[in-house]
C-alpha cells in the first residue's frame, strides 16, 4: 500500500542539536541537513500538487546507465583500473530497473561485454580492472558478478576456473585473510570478494577459507560494526563484507550480532533518512545498500523476519535527495551522479521495497540476493550451472 | 570525478608526447586491446593519457626496468593514481634498480597529498617504509594528512600499522586527546584511543575506571554524541561486573535521566542494563522487564522514532527472554538460503 512521507514539520524538528558545542563534525552535519531540508521542502510542495510524487525517473536513469556502459567522459580516467566494476554497476543497475521480459541489454551487446571481460582476464588467473592489467580480487569480483548477470553460457564459459582457483590461493594469507592482489593490501573486502567469487563459480573449498571466519570476527570493533582490519574504526562497507562472509560461511553467530545490529540501525540518519557509513559522519546514498543490507543479514541471523531499519525514510532519501535531474543517482544533494552511486542507491531502494509500503508511484525494482547483490534468479542459475559442470582440471 | 584531469592540464604546454621523444624511439607503443567491435565502458582518454599508457604497455611487454621506465610510471600514476598494476610494476623497477628509497618516500608523500583517499598510494608507502625499516616520518606524515581530514580512514590505517609494527605508542594518547579537544565527535579519534589502550596497558580494572571517568565527563558536555556513548559501552565490555554493575555509570545514567535528558543513547544504555540483568536472572527494582519495555516504548514513539521498528523488536526480544527458561535467543537462522530469500520478497 501507499505510505505517507514523514511530515515536513517532523523533519524540521529532527534537526541536529549542537548542544552548545560547535565542532567540525557538527558544522558539516548542519550544512548537509540544510541542503537536504531544501530538497524535502520542495518535494513536499510538489506533492501537494501531484499525489503521484515522488517518482523514480526510470527512463532518465536508464539513459544515464546505458551511456556509461558504452562511452564515458575522460573524467572517468581515475576508474581506468576499475572497468570491470563499471560493467557490473551498469548491468546491475539496469537489471534492477528493467523487467526481466524486456529486451535490453540485447544479446549482441551482452556478447560484446563478455568479450571485453575476457580481455580483462589474466593468463595467471582472475581478472584485472582493464585489458592487460594484473588480476585483483575486487575487479575479479566485479567481473564474475557482471558475467553472472549476463547469465549466458558464453559468459560462464570465459571464466577459467582452474587459474581462478590458483589466483585465489595465491592471494590467501596464512591466517585466512586475503590480499587484494599479489603483494597487495589485506582487508575485509578481500575476504568477501574471494568468497563471493568462489561460491558463485563452484570453486569453494573449506581449505581455501580455513580461518577466514575467525579473522573476520577479529575485525568487529567495540562499537559493534566491522573495520577493514583489526583495530580500525567500524565502517559500513567493511561491515557489509564481514556479515555477508559470516552468513555465506553459515557462522554469523560467531560475532556479536546484538551489538552489530545496534550499531547498524544507529547509522540511519533521523532527518535525512539515509545512512551514514561511520559514527558521526555524513549521510551517503551508497550506504543505502551497504548498511540496509547488513541490517537485513543481521536480522536474518537473529531470526527476525521484518526489516529493522526505517524503509520509508530510506525511500524518501533516495527518491527525493539522490536523483539527479538529468539521470543517474548520487551521494547527497550537490554532488554529481556516477555509476557507483547509481548502483548502490538503486540496490538499497530494492531493499526498501521488501515487505514494505512504498511512497509515490509504485515502481518495483528487481529482487536481489543480498549476499551477492545480484538478482535472485541469476545467482541460482550460475551456481547450478557450475555445480553441474564437471571440470576435470579443477 | 577524479582529479587526474586537473593535473593533466597543468603542464600541458611543456608536455612532449612519448611518441615524439627521440630517446623513446626504440620502444614500440602497445595499444589497449578492448575486444569487440562496439565500445564497452570505454573511457574517452585524452591524447596524453593514451600516449603514456601505450608506452607503459610497451615497456611492460618487454619487461624493461630502467630509470626512464620508472619516470614513465610516475607519469602514468599522475594520470591515474589508482592503477595498482602501474604501482606494482614501479615497485618491481625500484627493486631491480636498487633505487634510493628515501627519495621514493618523498615522492609518495607528494602523491598521497594529492590523492589521499586511494588504497594504492597508501599501500605503496607502507611497502617503502617496510623496505627502509624506517618509520621515523610516519607519525608526522599521517598527522599532516589528518589536519585536513581528521577522519581519513587510510591515514588512520597507515598510522595504526606503523604504531603497531614499530612500537610507536608513546605520545599517541596525548595526540588523541588533542583531537578530541578539537572535535569531541571525531569517532576516528575515539577509536584510536581504544586501539592505544588495548595494545598497551590493556583494559585492566583501574584503567577502565579512569577511562569511565574521562568519557562520562565528555558525555556530560555533549549527551547526544554517539561516539562517546559507544566508547563507554566498549569500556564496559571489560568491566567484570558487566554493563549494569558499575556504580559510577549507573549513577551517572540515573542522574542524567532524572534531570530530564532524553538522549537516545542514554535510554538505549539503560535498556541494555535491564537486558543484561534479565539475561543473568538478576532483575531488581531498577533494571527489569517493566522498565525495559517502557524505555523501548519511549524510544520507539518519542525519543528515537526513526528506529521504531528496532525498538519494538528489542522490546519483544527482551520480553521473550524474560519468559524464556534458557535466557538464550530461541531462534535465529544462520543459513545463506534464508538470507537470500529475505531479499526476494515483495509485498505486492
Amino acid at each position: 500500500m501507499m505510505a505517507n512521507m514523514r511530515p515536513f514539520r517532523d523533519l524540521v524538528a529532527n534537526q541536529y542539536d549542537e548542544e552548545n558545542n560547535k565542532t567540525h563534525s557538527s558544522k558539516e552535519q548542519i550544512d548537509v541537513e540544510k541542503s537536504v531540508l531544501n530538497m524535502y521542502e520542495s518535494a513536499h510542495m510538489k506533492i501537494t500538487l501531484n499525489r503521484n510524487l515522488p517518482r523514480l525517473a526510470t527512463n532518465a536513469h536508464m539513459d544515464f546507465i546505458r551511456d556509461g556502459l558504452t562511452q564515458l567522459p575522460h573524467s572517468y580516467s581515475c576508474l581506468d583500473a576499475s572497468r570491470t566494476w563499471l560493467c557490473y554497476w551498469s548491468l546491475h543497475s539496469m537489471s534492477l530497473l528493467t523487467d526481466i521480459s524486456k529486451t535490453w541489454p540485447l544479446n549482441k551487446e551482452e556478447s560484446m561485454i563478455v568479450q571485453f571481460l575476457s580481455k580483462c582476464q589474466h593468463p595467471s588467473g582472475g581478472f584485472g580492472g582493464g585489458p592487460g592489467q594484473y588480476p585483483h580480487l575486487a575487479t575479479t569480483y566485479a567481473a564474475v558478478n557482471a558475467l553472472c548477470i549476463i547469465g549466458t553460457q558464453e559468459a560462464y564459459d570465459i571464466i577459467n576456473r582452474k587459474t581462478l582457483k590458483e589466483f585465489l590461493y595465491s592471494v590467501r594469507a596464512p591466517n585466512g585473510a586475503f590480499r587484494m592482489h599479489l603483494d597487495g593490501e589485506i582487508d575485509v573486502r578481500g575476504v568477501y570478494c574471494a568468497l563471493s567469487i568462489a561460491t558463485l563459480t563452484g570453486i569453494y573449498s573449506e581449505k581455501l577459507f580455513d580461518g577466514t571466519a575467525e579473522w573476520v570476527v577479529s575485525c568487529q570493533t567495540y562499537e559493534g560494526g566491522f573495520s577493514g582490519c583489526p583495530g580500525l574504526e567500524a565502517h559500513g562497507g567493511y561491515t557489509f563484507c564481514a556479515i555477508a562472509v559470516l552468513t555465506i560461511l553459515k557462522r554469523p553467530k560467531l560475532c556479536d550480532l546484538h551489538s552489530l545490529l545496534r550499531w547498524l540501525v544507529n547509522k540511519q540518519m533521523k532527518l535525512e533518512g539515509g545512512f551514514q557509513g561511520r559514527t558521526n559522519k555524513l549521510v551517503d546514498g551508497c550506504y543505502s545498500f551497504w548498511l540496509a543490507c547488513s541490517v537485513l543479514l543481521a536480522g536474518v541471523a537473529l531470526g527476525e523476519k521484518k526489516m529493522l531499519f526505517n524503509q520509508t525514510a530510506l525511500q524518501e532519501y533516495i527518491m527525493v535527495c539522490c536523483q539527479y535531474n538529468s539521470g543517474g543517482l548520487l551521494d547527497k544533494p550537490g554532488k554529481r551522479p556516477d555509476l557507483y552511486h547509481t548502483c548502490y542507491t538503486l540496490s538499497g531502494l530494492s531493499l526498501t521495497q521488501t515487505n514494505s509500503d512504498y511512497i509515490g508511484i509504485p515502481f518495483y525494482l528487481g529482487f536481489i540476493n543480498p549476499l551477492y547483490n545480484i538478482s535472485y534468479e541469476k545467482v541460482e542459475i550460475m551456481k547450478t550451472y557450475f555445480k553441474d559442470t564437471k571440470d576435470e582440471t579443477l | 570525478m577524479g582529479d587526474s584531469s586537473d593535473e593533466e592540464f597543468q603542464n600541458s604546454e611543456s608536455w612532449v608526447f612519448y611518441r615524439n621523444r627521440d630517446d623513446w624511439k626504440d620502444v614500440e607503443p602497445v595499444e589497449q586491446e578492448d575486444g569487440g567491435e562496439y565500445p564497452v565502458v570505454s573511457i574517452s582518454y585524452t591524447p596524453k593519457f593514451k600516449d603514456v599508457y601505450d608506452y607503459l604497455r610497451g615497456v611492460m611487454k618487454i619487461g624493461e626496468k630502467s630509470q626512464r621506465a620508472l619516470d614513465l610510471t610516475a607519469d602514468a600514476i599522475a594520470l591515474n593514481a589508482a592503477n595498482y598494476t602501474v604501482w606494482q610494476y614501479r615497485r618491481d623497477i625500484l627493486k631491480e634498480l636498487k633505487s634510493d628509497l628515501a627519495k621514493e618516500l618523498k615522492y609518495i608523500e607528494k602523491v598521497i597529498q594529492r590523492h589521499c583517499k586511494n588504497y594504492q598510494v597508501w599501500h605503496h608507502r607502507r611497502v617503502i617504509v617496510e623496505w627502509l625499516q624506517d618509520s621515523s616520518k610516519e607519525l608526522k606524515f599521517t598527522q599532516g594528512i589528518l589536519v585536513f581530514d581528521a577522519k581519513n580512514y587510510h591515514a588512520w590505517q597507515h598510522r595504526q600499522w606503523a604504531i603497531k609494527t614499530f612500537g610507536l605508542y608513546e605520545g599517541e594518547l596525548e595526540y588523541v586527546d588533542s583531537l578530541l579537544r578539537d572535535d569531541i565527535r571525531n569517532n576516528s579519534a575515539w577509536n584510536q584511543r581504544y586501539f592505544v589502550i588495548n595494545n598497551t596497558i590493556g583494559f585492566v580494572d583501574d584503567v577502565v575506571s579512569k577511562e569511565v571517568e574521562y568519557v562520562l565527563e565528555k558525555i556530560e558536555t555533549v549527551p547526544l554524541n554517539e561516539s562517546a556513548w559507544n566508547y563507554l559501552k566498549g569500556l564496559l565490555l571489560h568491566d567484570k561486573g558487566g554493563l549494569s554493575n558499575n556504580v559510577k555509570v549507573t549513577t551517572f545514567c540515573e542522574d542524567l535521566y532524572m534531570s530530564g535528558n532524553r538522549s537516545p543513547f542514554l535510554l538505549a544504555l539503560i535498556v541494555d542494563m535491564c537486558d543484561e540483568r534479565i539475561s543473568n536472572k538478576a532483575e531488581d527494582d531498577k533494571y527489569n522487564l517493566k522498565r525495559a519495555s517502557e524505555l523501548c516504548h519511549e524510544l520507539a514513539t518519542t525519543v528515537d522514532p526513526i528506529r521504531c521498528r528496532y525498538w519494538e523488536y528489542m522490546s519483544t526480544t527482551i520480553s521473550k527472554k524474560a519468559g524464556c527458561e534458557s535466557g538464550e535467543d530461541a531462534e535465529g537462522g544462520d543459513g545463506p538460503e534464508e538470507a537470500a530469500a529475505a531479499g526476494a520478497s515483495h509485498d505486492v
